[in-house]
């Protein structure tokens, strides 16, 4: 927890508010004890995973990747979130934010990993009764039982409550008896518990049930042939007639829904941090490759194209690290503030889970699109080799597309919190009109012309993100106004707003990650931070700029469009920046380190 | 049984090596520290042993205040207490002096190490200590058992292995297969914080060496690949491009 001090702002609110960069949370900031265990969960990973990877990717062997999840329930690591009196560690949300963030570097075992531990663990964590915590946790957090989590229907995809299995009450009210098909299960293979969501009589929202393999009526097909992630198990899941103890009902009837929805948004924060441990990984490898691969005569890292990509790299996985572990902490405080309230401890986590949502979504689509980016320039760095299997760019480069998909597609995360966003305003929960407003008028007034001190590092950085907020103010309060409930239809415009939110968040994460470092460990230890805070900056703004362009040219004509124009082009202005010589100047230190070296 | 486990505080094996003070000092900056990998194996056998004999386990380190995260990892991996003797680790003689010194006060009945640290790589300790406290002190021990007061281990020699046994007390110097190197688990990482590592000040001993300068290997030059059938060319380099015909 952080000192009392610390002035904490409501989910969503850092588009209307500053952030101190005292009041955030750095991964620099991990205790000995918490790096010592995301250590040895990187042992974990470089003795058991990495030498067997192309085996258990082969899933030849199928009690391999069960024996290599029953080893790293030994080692605890699948009870990081659970209480210790149901046998777990009952660490705190950021450290388990770290340790997703160290497994995202093991493969597909992550998936496998954060399938049982997160939706497949958490619904009981949070919403089972005390019978239920106590019968399935402590054997969920030793890896005794592997749990999967079957919402997904064939015809039931992004629009999960529309499934069709369904749980239907014995006459003497014992059992419900499940029918239905479900798909893409992962851990289905070798999983004990199946998190089941079905609907009972003509209910309009799902309920969920925790199904035990050996009730029986549980069948399936074959493993899914993917693209990546092939060591995880994915299959479909058919229930016939499977008879499940009426008291296996988890919280209530018609509850389902909402489990599923809060559940998913641990997973997307749990994902953007679950990405970073791959994006640390392919870099380590790109720098490493490229020193020893010679072309022309020379190490190909003497080119500045490869140079670019390198530390292109590094800056946006500093971003989504910052914007992850920022994020991380602000929800974790935010269960501590809520139970010393004296909200009931599980209580108080959903609360503090829902309260950031917006930014849970946020991590998922940047920290997937940041890894994505991640190893298309890795294959490009390894050129021909990048695209050998037998290099380790190719599986990468396959495992990585996945993380676009699940947990919510990035389409329906971005629709998300721009539609969470909004309707808080409406509700009154986030005072975003009167921002908008004062943007409206401050548009059609004549500019300031007002200077700000640039002596103090990030002064005018800091003034730019003040800026951005404003267009985002700007654009997503006049497409409110314009399209009002219509808007939800204006996806386009949707996708373009969520682009704005995205990249506000992650440039002032990372510029307020090396403020705080600068304030740990002095300006000339943290000039690549200071750099890679730079040049993340400079590309937000021009992509901020090319999201609201594309907005206001769908929405708004003739007067308006002009006026809200001049208005982006005075809120996007900003110093040019050299980023040639930027990323020059960090790709030479991660190359002089010989991996990446920001965390 | 008390058995002791002596650690050493070593760069790890992927840093980079540079040196300061006109090549007089290792440079530290931007490395990672971790237990000396021999050591790693000695206290992998130490927890065996303390799980199936039921022993106490302590380890200890020669050194200042920074080597305390490495030995806080050794009681993550099942250590029960840690003792730092707050002093530099200026050579073997000066490092066997202070643990023979703590070893005398505290009676082990087996003290372990690795078979040498990685960083000086000098081998000596174990035998000194084994000097100063007039035990047996035998190193490389690969494999390692206890049978009452009987230790049975195998050593590796030259061209084969040596089966060897000696009455405790005992000193061994250890080396792979002798346990598998162990991860500390997650409850392990976090019970050490409650565990005592206490920090002692060094007994006065002059130090027998003195540094003047240490020197990097030359840099790997770059390698030309010659045809086989081209013995011509590769003459023609050696002479003119090697120079050593
Ligand atoms: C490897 C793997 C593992 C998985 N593991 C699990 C698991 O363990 N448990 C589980 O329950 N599910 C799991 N899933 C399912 C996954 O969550 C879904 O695939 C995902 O939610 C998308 O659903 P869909 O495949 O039906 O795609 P669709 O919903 O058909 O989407 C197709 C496209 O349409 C877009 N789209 C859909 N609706 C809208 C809309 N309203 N507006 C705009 N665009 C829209 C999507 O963004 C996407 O681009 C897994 C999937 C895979 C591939």
């Amino acid at each position: 927890m952080n000192t009392i001090t610390k002035q904490s702002i409501n989910g969503g609110e850092f588009l209307i508010k500053d952030t101190a960069a005292q009041d955030i949370f750095i991964f620099e900031e991990f205790s000995e004890e918490q790096k010592m265990m995301a250590q040895a969960c990187q042992d974990f990973i470089d003795t058991e995973i990495h030498p067997k990877i192309e085996e258990i990717d082969s899933m030849k062997n199928p009690d391999l990747v069960p024996s290599i999840f029953k080893k790293a329930g030994e080692l605890g690591l699948l009870g990081i979130s659970v209480p210790e009196e149901f046998n777990g560690m009952g660490m705190s949300f950021n450290t388990s934010m770290l340790i997703a963030d160290i497994i995202g570097g093991a493969g597909s075992f992550s998936t496998t990993y954060g399938a049982h531990t997160g939706i497949g663990t958490l619904p009981i964590l949070y919403y089972g009764n005390e019978a239920q915590k106590s019968k399935y946790l402590p054997k969920l957090a030793t890896g005794e039982w592997a749990a999967c989590y079957c919402l997904t229907e064939p015809d039931a995809g992004s629009d999960a409550n529309s499934g069709k299995t369904k749980a239907v009450l014995t006459e003497d009210g014992k059992h419900y008896i499940i029918n239905g098909q479900k798909m893409w299960i992962s851990n289905a293979g070798f999983a004990d518990i199946f998190i089941v969501f079905a609907k009972i009589e003509d209910d309009k929202n799902l309920t969920a049930f925790i199904v035990e393999k050996d009730f029986g009526g549980i069948t399936m097909n074959e493993e899914e042939k993917k693209m990546g992630i092939k060591g995880s198990s994915t299959r479909q899941v058919f229930f016939n007639d499977c008879k499940v103890p009426a008291e296996n009902l988890l919280s209530e009837r018609g509850n389902g829904f909402k489990i599923a929805v809060n559940i998913l948004n641990i997973g997307r924060i749990k994902l953007g941090a679950g990405v970073l441990g791959g994006c640390r990984t392919v870099a380590s490898y790109a720098i490493k490759y490229s020193s020893e691969r010679k072309q022309f005569g020379v190490s190909i890292n003497t080119f500045g194209a490869i140079k670019q990509k390198l530390a292109e790299m590094a800056i946006r996985t500093y971003a989504c690290e910052a914007l992850c572990y920022r994020a991380g902490q602000d929800i974790e405080d935010r269960m501590a503030a809520l139970a010393a309230e004296g909200m009931e401890d599980t209580e108080a986590k959903l609360k503090a889970l829902e309260q950031f949502a917006i930014e849970a979504a946020i991590a998922k689509v940047h920290g997937s699109e940041v890894l994505d980016y991640v190893v298309d320039q890795g294959v490009q760095v390894y050129g021909g080799m990048g695209y050998s299997a037998d290099a380790p760019m190719e599986r990468a480069y396959r495992d990585a597309r996945i993380s676009r998909i699940y947990e919510g597609t990035n389409e329906i995360n971005r629709m998300l919190m721009v539609g969470m966003l909004l309707k808080r305003a409406m509700k009154g929960e986030i005072n975003l009109f009167e921002p908008a407003m004062a943007v409206g008028n401050e548009l059609t007034a004549v500019p300031s012309f007002e200077t700000i001190d640039t002596s103090e590092l990030f002064a005018s950085e800091k003034d730019v993100i003040k800026k951005l907020k404003k267009v985002f103010l700007m654009v997503g309060g006049k497409a409110a106004m314009a399209l009002q409930d219509k808007i939800e239809s204006e996806q386009e415009v949707m996708m373009s707003l969520a682009d704005v939110m995205i990249e506000i968040y992650a440039a002032e994460s990372a510029i307020l990650r090396t403020e705080k470092l600068v304030s740990l460990k002095g300006e000339e230890a943290c000039k690549q931070q200071i750099a890679m805070s730079q040049v993340y900056l400079f590309e937000a703004i021009e992509k901020i700029q090319t999201a609201a362009k594309e907005a206001i040219a769908s929405f708004t004509k003739g007067d308006e469009q002009k006026v809200m124009l001049m208005g982006l082009k005075r809120w996007t202005k900003s110093d040019l920046v050299n980023t040639k010589e930027l990323r020059r100047q960090i790709a030479d230190y991660m190359i002089e380190k010989g991996s990446y070296p920001f965390s | 049984m008390k058995i002791l486990v002596c650690i050493t505080h070593v760069p790890d094996t992927t840093s980079k090596i540079q040196f300061t003070d006109n090549n007089t000092k290792f440079d530290k900056n931007g490395v990672q520290f971790i237990i000396g990998p021999y050591d790693d194996y000695a206290l992998a056998r130490a927890v065996e042993l303390k799980e199936s004999l039921g022993a106490s386990l302590t380890v200890l380190n020669v050194g200042e205040a920074e080597t305390e995260p490495t030995l806080r990892k050794a009681l993550a991996i099942g250590a029960d207490d840690a003792i730092r003797i707050n002093a530099f680790p200026t050579d073997a003689l000066f490092v066997a002096k202070q643990i023979a010194s703590i070893a005398k006060e505290n009676n082990y009945d087996l003290i372990l190490m690795g078979r040498e640290s990685i960083d000086f790589n000098g081998g000596m300790v174990h035998g000194m200590v084994g000097e100063l406290l007039g035990m047996p002190s035998i190193s490389p021990v690969m494999k390692l058992d206890i049978e009452g007061d009987t230790v049975k281990m195998a050593r590796e020699i030259e061209g084969g292995k040596e089966f060897l046994e000696a009455k405790l007390p005992l000193i061994a110097g250890c080396q792979e297969p002798i346990a598998e190197w162990k991860i500390p688990n997650m409850r392990g990482i976090m019970s050490a914080r409650t565990k005592p590592l206490n920090v002692v000040d060094p007994v006065d001993s002059e130090i027998a060496t003195d540094v003047t300068t240490f020197q990097l290997p030359p840099a790997k030059g770059s390698v030309t690949l010659v045809d086989k059938d081209n013995v011509e060319e590769l003459v023609k380099l050696l002479k003119n491009e090697a120079k050593v015909l």
